[in-house]
């Protein structure tokens, strides 16, 4: 623990360097802007609860359901080599399969909720388990096998929905995916806390991180260890299911209403990318979950922050990929490689110029 | 003498941040010589090496080339320079054909077109000897034809300093003599050779001097017919042998008292015909042939690393089913596996996790290993096995080869097996690993631990096993113990020569 | 565990197999009827889309004295080689809501030819007028000046409008975005903010709360369809700022869903604007008639709703969807 910490101090943050920097450079840029960018502030809402209100909350809110996909986008990163791109559609799949128990219901009530999300979450564990399937035991690449799904799965939304946008009213419902009643904070930012807890949970009462990443690094080494590796891989797309279905119901419950079009619509290279910029390999291997949740903030952020630029629409995606490009690069070993170097070349230099002096 | 000299380096001196890797290190080259450059791991080898080929910068140091004073700022540099390197691993592209691999990037301006390289190539391969055609794919050629291929490629871009850095390891005699052959050819055109290799007899059978370093110094340079074998491992291991001969004193081995541990009747897998297999308890016993003799093969199928067909197994006494790797290993099984790399360590993880990875894996996914048991493990067994590295969270691939090994060696010893199975468990790794992990293994069998050793060195077989089973064209052909275990009877049996 | 894994994905193999049949369609050959081809984007488009369908469904029926045979495709290419399908088989009428607007001039030859009558609905294609009857299209420019028309008869003291756009580039964007823009150009209204939500509803609703988040002052969101209303709905909701009738925040939004209609029952927005996808009875009064249109474009008519006069039997009406 000790040596964890001299460590820490000493190397800086590692794996989390660009992340973080990425959210430092982000808050000074709008705290120069804007110096009351981050204030928070107590409204009361149409419904009468006191709510926090600001950038700061609209930031951390909004990343909900992309700080949940990242999570389980890691663990399939690490186990496969690869990513799965279908997470989008899947949980346009799974939010349609939660608003149609809710509908079948006569009324809604937190049992008939949490029914609702377990159906959610059999299905879309269910899709997970057939790109799984597919990868692990047909060793089809990831981004080919779930490009099935990416295709088809806003149909498949479209057929449980019958059509149309159906629409769901319930304080129940406007509770999850917006403020609880006598809660401050957003419901979804509490879920976020709840899922990664569940998965700092998982890590430390079964021995999924060390597997996962040894199959990530070394499958064949990982084999010859015993490990099930099929297992592994298979059960990395089944925990992305859970969160694709949480993410799912999350994003229906906001507005009440399930548009298979549009639901989380382009978010699966939003969480690849949340998981690249957490400083976390595309090539599998080790991991960090809380790189990937900064890393959802910080693609977040840097969405609000060119909102309250207003930054012209149709320039937004122009600019966010400029910043998400300048992340990637400077993350990059070959940066790294340099940027060591150099930095190695000026402490050389230093000591030179002092035993000069000292001369 | 002078104007012979083809390659001169003086004074070298490399540091890393923390690491002192080569200290006034000299070194010297001439024309139409072959040089061995000898050192256990970490002697520096790699890393001047490296120097030469311009993936590393000198700190300090003067290099010249034919008397011309030179600096070389990077890998393409070097080969205009004339220094070319051929590695352990081929670095050239297997879907390419032969001819596209020795052309490929160096045509500078204009396009010279397939047929004309072609035919280029083919007149090389033949001047060389080479057994391969210029269009067939580069990755159906075996590994010492796609060897050689890059040897022809340095020579056809007129390399002066060709620099062969481990190109037998995974070659069979026949292989190493045509490569040995090959060389010696371009030893008489002119051209100088940097050899570097861990196997003594190829240094002794092939070149003309040594150059020993150790911990990044220079030790010294030697004739080679000057110099003994016994004296060169002295030289490189910084002291002298009197270990080496106390292993050899263990002759007073017997085939293992204990009961029977393992049997097998019939057992076999896709890689591996039928075969009958037995071991006692606290017995060692290996098992030997030529590379492809299916000695690998055998042990696999007995730890289930491939598909097994067939075949009944009983681990004392009662029938067990063994079909994939848990199964062995929840038998108590255990296997180091041949390729290190490729099947033994995971180099991203720490050494810890490195440790206790296959134990984790037994105790199943719901019973994690908490981080200070885990810690606890990792610095027992680095002590134990004298493992060297900077914590044990260093990511193991960055440690090196024998410790590498050592620390794989801790994970199976960790699980606490009756059966240990080591294949190759010294191959690529230095003199002083070598005799540590011979040790080991007797101190194992005396615990009452049974093993398997297999090596491509027969003599370490010899010291360690009390058993030899003998394996041709995936049979087993013989079994060796007591007077028989000599190398000559090894031999023998291989080649196929009693009746 | 293997075996399980297996059926699981036959099972779900099935699955996605079934939802792309229920894609397709098929007709009967029945006699004295008018057999009428229709080409058109499939209903899992949009809501607009299914309503579309749905309304060619029931207008082209069989009691109606009509023979439909439908096909559905977001493909340019399949469209083409269905519609030569078509006239192969002989249909009277062809209609037509094509995917993309070129490509089309040699399949509406060989209809005119073959003596097929070609209607085109909904979407307009580049071809001489002369090888069609008539086209029955919306006018997205007007669905625009209505709404803002509508907005100005309103006489708010000042306008502060977010305007939150569709996907750029589509006919719907540009047309509803005009007439906004001219009023923002003539500095009738102030634009506080205009960014595009790609009809994402959470899109919207980030849009509008980086707006409240800044502190600007605003008092009318135009929203370019139903569900980013709805998104900028739930963000005022969650800052506790009103809206509707009496309410500081004027909504409006488009394409008359009945969800929506159902807000504007309830005054929680204002204003809902119609695009309608009723052309069937419009074709089918044409076909009827024999008479050949007056005028080659003809304009589908679009209301506006607004809260204070909406009755539920428009909703029954005008409403999409459920």
């Amino acid at each position: 623990m000790k040596e964890n910490k001299k460590r820490f101090l000493k190397g800086g943050l590692g794996q989390l360097t660009i992340p973080v920097i990425a959210v430092a450079l982000l808050v000074i840029f709008n705290l120069i802007r804007d110096p009351g960018f981050f204030s928070i502030s107590i409204t009361h809402n149409n419904y009468g609860n006191a709510v926090l209100a600001g950038n700061l909350i609209s930031i951390i809110n909004g990343a909900s359901e992309l700080a949940i996909l990242a999570i389980g986008m890691t663990l399939v990163t690490a186990a496969t080599k690869g990513q799965d791109i279908s997470v989008g559609a899947a949980a346009a799949i799974a939010g349609s399969v939660f608003v149609k128990v809710l509908k079948s219901a006569s009324s809604i009530s937190v049992g008939t909720v949490i029914l609702a999300f377990l159906c959610a979450a059999v299905v879309a564990m269910l899709f997970g388990a057939f790109n799984g399937t597919l990868v692990a035991v047909f060793g089809i690449q990831p981004m080919i096998a779930t490009l099935i799904l990416y295709t088809c799965g806003r149909s498949i939304a479209y057929w449980i929905n019958g059509g149309a946008t159906p629409t769901v009213e319930s304080p129940i419902i406007s509770a999850i995916g917006s403020f609880a009643p006598g809660i401050p904070i957003p419901m979804p930012v509490i879920i976020v806390i709840v899922v990664t807890i569940l998965f700092k949970l998982l890590f430390h009462f079964t021995s999924l991180e060390i597997l996962t990443q040894s199959v990530g690094i070394n499958q064949s080494a990982a084999r010859l260890n015993g490990i099930n590796t099929t297992f592994i891989k298979l059960l990395s797309f089944i925990l992305l299911g859970v969160c694709v279905a949480v993410s799912g119901c999350i994003g229906v419950s906001r507005l009440g209403l399930i548009n298979h079009e549009t639901l989380l619509l382009d978010v699966e290279m939003d969480a690849i990318l949340a998981v690249a910029i957490g400083g976390n390999s595309l090539g599998g291997g080790k991991f960090k979950i809380s790189g990937s949740i900064i890393g959802a903030y910080v693609i977040q952020m840097l969405t609000i922050t060119l909102y309250a630029m207003k930054v012209s629409s149709t320039d937004v995606k122009a600019y966010k990929a400029i910043v998400i490009v300048l992340l990637v690069v400077i993350g990059s070993p070959v940066v790294k490689q340099r940027f060591q170097k150099f930095m190695g070349n000026l402490k050389k230099g230093k000591s030179e110029t002092k035993g000069v002096e000292g001369a | 003498m002078q104007d012979e000299c083809l390659l001169k380096l003086r004074g070298i001196e490399k540091s890393f941040p923390g690491v002192r890797a080569l200290h006034n290190v000299d070194f010297t080259l001439r024309k139409g010589e072959i040089h061995a450059l000898m050192g256990e791991n970490g002697a520096g080898k790699s890393t001047l090496i490296k120097i030469l080929t311009g993936v590393y910068q000198m700190d300090a140091g003067s290099i010249t080339i034919e008397g011309e004073s030179v600096n070389i700022h990077s890998p393409q540099d070097a080969q205009n320079k004339g220094i070319s390197t051929v590695y352990q691993e081929i670095t050239l592209c297997p879907n390419l054909t032969v001819a596209e691999n020795m052309y490929i990037g160096r045509e500078k301006s204009s396009w010279v077109k397939q047929k004309e390289y072609e035919t280029k190539a083919d007149e090389i391969l033949k001047s060389l000897g080479i057994p391969a055609r210029s269009s067939q794919q580069l990755g159906s050629c075996s590994l010492a034809v796609q060897q050689m291929v890059a040897i022809a490629r340095a020579v056809d871009m007129n390399c002066k300093v060709l620099i062969l850095d481990e190109p037998t390891s995974s070659l069979d005699d026949k292989e190493v003599n045509m490569l040995f052959s090959l060389m010696r050819d371009l030893k008489s055109k002119g051209v100088g050779i940097i050899f570097v290799t861990h196997f003594l007899e190829q240094v002794y059978e092939v070149s003309d001097r040594i150059t020993v370093l150790r911990n990044g110094e220079f030790v010294g340079e030697y004739l080679t017919k000057e110099l003994p074998q016994v004296q060169l491992v002295a030289k490189m291991m910084g002291k002298e042998l009197d270990e080496l001969n106390s292993l050899s004193d263990a002759e007073d081995r017997e085939e293992g008292v204990g009961e029977v541990l393992y049997e097998a009747e019939g057992l076999s897998s896709t890689e591996t015909n039928p075969f009958d297999f037995k071991i006692r308890r606290g017995e060692v016993n290996g098992f030997t042939g030529l590379l492809g003799s299916g000695r690998s093969e055998s042990v696999r199928a007995i730890f289930g690393a491939d598909k097994v067909n067939s075949g009944k197994v009983k681990i004392n006494g009662k029938p067990v089913k063994i079909t994939k790797p848990i199964d062995a290993m929840k038998n108590g099984i255990g296997y180091l596996a041949e390729d290190r790399k490729r099947d033994g360590i995971i180099p991203d993880l720490s050494v810890r996790e490195n440790i206790i990875l296959a134990l984790q894996v037994m105790n199943g996914f719901f019973k994690p290993i908490s981080r200070s048991e885990s810690e606890a493990f990792a610095d027992e067994y680095i002590k134990a096995l004298n493992i060297k590295t900077a914590s044990a969270e260093t990511p193991v691939g960055s440690l090196s080869g024998g410790n590498q090994q050592k620390v794989i060696l801790a994970r199976w010893l960790l699980t606490h097996p009756d059966y240990l199975i080591l294949d190759e468990p010294t191959r690529g790794i230095d003199v002083g690993t070598k005799l540590e992990i011979q040790k080991l293994v007797l101190k194992l069998a005396k615990e009452d631990v049974s093993v398997t050793f297999i090596s491509s060195e027969v003599e370490e077989m010899l010291r360690t096993c009390s058993r030899l089973i003998v394996m041709r064209d995936r049979h087993i052909v013989g079994e060796l113990k007591g007077a028989d275990l000599n190398q000559a009877q090894v031999m023998k049996t291989i080649a196929g020569g009693e009746a | 565990m293997r075996r399980f894994s297996k059926v699981v994905a036959l099972a779900l193999v099935l699955v996605m197999a079934l939802s792309l049949c229920a894609c397709g369609a098929g007709g009967k050959k029945a006699g004295g009827k008018i057999t009428v081809g229709v080409v058109n984007n499939p209903p899992s488009e949009s809501g607009y889309r299914e309503a579309n369908v749905k309304d060619m469904e029931s207008v082209f029926s069989e009691a109606n004295g009509y023979e439909l045979k439908a096909f559905y495709s977001i493909k340019n290419d399949e469209q083409l080689q269905a519609a030569q399908g078509f006239i192969t088989e002989g249909v009277d009428y062809l209609l037509i809501s094509a995917a993309e607007t070129t490509g089309w001039d040699e399949v509406l030859k060989k209809a005119k030819e073959a003596g097929i009558k070609v209607y085109l609905f909904d979407r307009m294609i580049d071809v001489d007028q002369s090888l069609y009857e008539a086209a029955v299209v919306s006018d997205m420019a007007k669905e625009g000046e209505t709404a803002v028309n509508w907005l100005l008869d309103q006489k708010l003291p000042e306008y502060n409008v977010i305007h939150i756009q569709g996907a750029m580039g589509s006919d719907a964007q540009i047309g509803r975005t005009g007439a906004l823009d001219a009023q923002f150009a003539a500095g009738t209204m102030k634009k506080v903010v205009q960014q595009t939500a790609t009809w994402d509803e959470a899109e919207a609703k980030k849009i509008v709360e980086s707006v409240i988040n800044s502190g600007e002052d605003f008092n009318v969101i135009y929203a370019e369809n139903d569900g980013m209303a709805k998104g900028a709905v739930a963000a005022l909701d969650e800052a506790g700022i009103t809206h509707g009738v009496d309410g500081k925040v004027v909504v409006m939004g488009f394409d008359c869903n009945k969800w929506a209609l159902r807000e504007l029952l309830a005054k929680a927005w204002n204003y809902d604007g119609q695009c309608s996808p009723f052309q069937a009875q419009i074709i089918s009064d044409l076909i009827k008639s024999g008479n050949a249109p007056s005028s080659k474009i003809i304009i589908n008519e679009e209301k506006g709703f607004d809260a204070t006069t909406l009755t539920q039997s428009d909703i029954d009406t005008y409403g999409l969807g459920e």
